[in-house]
């Protein structure tokens, strides 16, 4: 058996320096075969997919549609249709808004999300709210970031029609208990979105285990290529909406005022698809199971622990979120004292380390947990001890830098 | 210079010892200038006699490079004409994007143009011209620049 540390060879990136990348929350690195599938797509079948009636344009539909099934059978689909290929998290999100929300969602009703959502899982709700008039209420977390039964419980009520909750949050790395809110959601009648950005790169899922009507997640942070992202919907509410965009391949028939549309998923995917960004999403899938979510999860927690064991003997850092490094997905989120997030990570860029500093597209988490901004270290299976050792040695220097002491 | 020596020799002494924080007694101009993608936020407040900065100082929060910039910047500019300190603030901006290189305009900035390699750290380039943009803005439009001070 392969043992955790023989994939790092595939990421040409990170064996190209001295380079330590700890922001994989915000995108992961991609392996060769990964790189090698989206070149072998325009390289031995490019066509327009969906339209063309000779082979090479066949070849490129069959590519582009086993890539769906691999999505599918990944995140236990029931059928194929029920994936949306989008670019992205935020347009999946959009779509549902848009699509479902918009025509869902009257005055007076509620949406319920919670304060730890990423920009993306926000505001397109509180679009819906503004036009519709309706309300949009936040579940709020302990300060461990845990959504308590009784805070969801007080606010998921009849009036709420959609909850929209993130599986795992990008700043505090919680996961959230969205089985129990999904159930709890569904005795209310509310329909349940579930933003799949964090979760998905780290773990097994299964929309229907989660009880998930929607599930949104984006390829680049789990190795496969920007500009793919997923869309599930549960079949019975895609077929009742609207298309989200409008154009080619979308469409049954067309006359100069109206138009049938066609089947699903299709009627979701207007203009020509990004192809090879779903055949290297479907070759990051079969790479992710190959490793498996048991040894990612192991290696993952494994670093966490060493990376918040070293952090927490420097008295001046404040991490974020639960205590417990299992808990935490791979994201560490920290502050040093008298230090600016993003002097933090101009000072270790400067040694090769690679954070995220900033807001992390959280603004309302950060004003509940009375940050400005913070750093984040994000870790993937690939990262290694040796790196996590680096990280710390730098980070202990930090402060000296920004003119603290000798 | 790198960066590590930047903060060292120039932005920490502005960022740990300002020289020009806190609130301005009856301030004839106020605005809040803020970078929202990092969070840096500052309310620069000046006083003006006959068209001449008399005083300034401001309030905010941010990372050191531009908390330092804004302390270095109010430094610079009291003592001088709107226009002057306009130009100033042209000269400063153009200098961090790389527009502006000949050594006399830079020398014009006095000790602000420590900062000039910030023009290397792309990142950075907001930080540091944030008080800048913020006093051109109310220098240029005064109705503008009635923001209230919170510290």
């Amino acid at each position: 058996m392969a043992k955790i540390g023989d994939y790092r060879k595939d990421f040409d990136i990170l064996n190209s320096g001295d380079y330590v990348y700890f922001d994989n929350a915000a995108t992961s690195q991609r392996p060769n075969q990964v790189l090698d599938a989206i070149s072998n797509f325009y390289r031995t079948a490019n066509a327009n997919p969906l339209r063309g009636l000779y082979d090479w344009s066949m070849a490129a539909t069959e590519m582009y549609e086993d890539s769906r099934r691999v999505v599918a059978d990944f995140i236990g689909a029931k059928t194929p249709e029920e994936i949306i290929f989008t670019r992205n998290t935020s347009e999946s999100l959009n779509l549902v808004a848009y699509s479902y929300g918009l025509d869902n969602v009257s005055e007076g009703d509620e949406i319920v999300i919670s304060v730890m959502e990423h920009h993306s899982n926000m505001l397109p709700w509180q679009m819906v709210c503004k036009k519709k008039n309706a309300k949009l209420v936040f579940l709020e977390p302990d300060e461990e970031g845990v959504i308590s039964k009784e805070e969801y419980e007080s606010k998921i009520t009849d009036r709420t029609k959609i909850v929209a909750i993130g599986h795992v949050s990008n700043v505090m790395g919680v996961t959230n208990p969205v089985k129990e809110i999904a159930a709890y959601a569904k005795s209310k009648g509310a329909i349940v979105v579930v933003d799949g950005a964090q979760s998905t790169p780290h773990m097994k899922v299964n929309v229907n285990e989660l009880g998930a009507d929607f599930f949104a997640f984006s390829g680049h942070k789990m190795l496969g290529p920007m500009g793919i992202g997923v869309l599930y919907g549960r079949k019975e509410l895609l077929e009742k909406m609207s298309p989200f965009l409008t154009g080619g391949e979308m469409i049954e028939y067309v006359t100069r005022t109206d138009a049938t549309y066609a089947e699903l998923p299709h009627k979701f995917e207007a203009g020509t698809v990004n192809a090879s960004g779903a055949v290297g999403l479907a070759e990051a899938i079969r790479y992710l199971q190959n490793v498996g979510f048991d040894a990612i999860e192991a290696q993952e927690q494994k670093l966490t622990a060493l990376l918040m064991e070293g952090m927490s003997k420097l008295p001046y850092i404040k991490i974020y979120g639960s205590k417990d490094p299992k808990k935490h997905c791979g994201i560490v989120t920290f502050t040093i004292d008298g230090v600016h997030p993003h002097d933090i990570s101009s000072v270790l860029n400067d040694d090769h380390v690679c954070i995220r500093a900033g807001h992390h597209c959280a603004q309302p988490l950060m004003q509940f947990i009375g940050a400005g901004s913070t750093a984040r270290a994000s870790l993937y299976f690939y990262n290694t001890e040796e790196e996590v050792k680096i990280f710390l040695e730098k980070l202990a220097k930090v402060r000296e830098v920004m003119g603290y002491g000798a | 210079m790198e960066l590590k020596q930047l903060y060292r020799e120039i932005v920490n002494e502005h960022n740990l010892r300002p020289v020009h924080k806190g609130k301005l007694e009856n301030p004839d101009l106020v605005m809040r200038g803020i970078n929202p993608s990092c969070g840096d936020d500052i309310t620069l407040q000046l006083k003006i006699e006959n068209g001449v900065i008399t005083d300034g100082k401001y309030v905010g929060s941010g990372c050191a490079i531009s908390q330092a910039s804004v302390d270095m910047m109010v430094d610079q500019i009291i003592g001088k004409s709107k226009e002057e300190a306009i130009k100033l603030a042209g000269t400063f901006m153009g200098m961090i994007k790389g527009e502006i290189t000949d050594e006399e305009s830079i020398e014009s900035l006095d000790e602000a143009a420590s900062l000039q390699d910030v023009r290397h750290m792309p990142a950075r380039v907001k930080c540091a011209v944030l008080g800048w943009h913020t006093m051109q803005e109310m220098l240029e439009h005064p109705e503008k620049a009635n923001d209230k001070v919170e510290e």
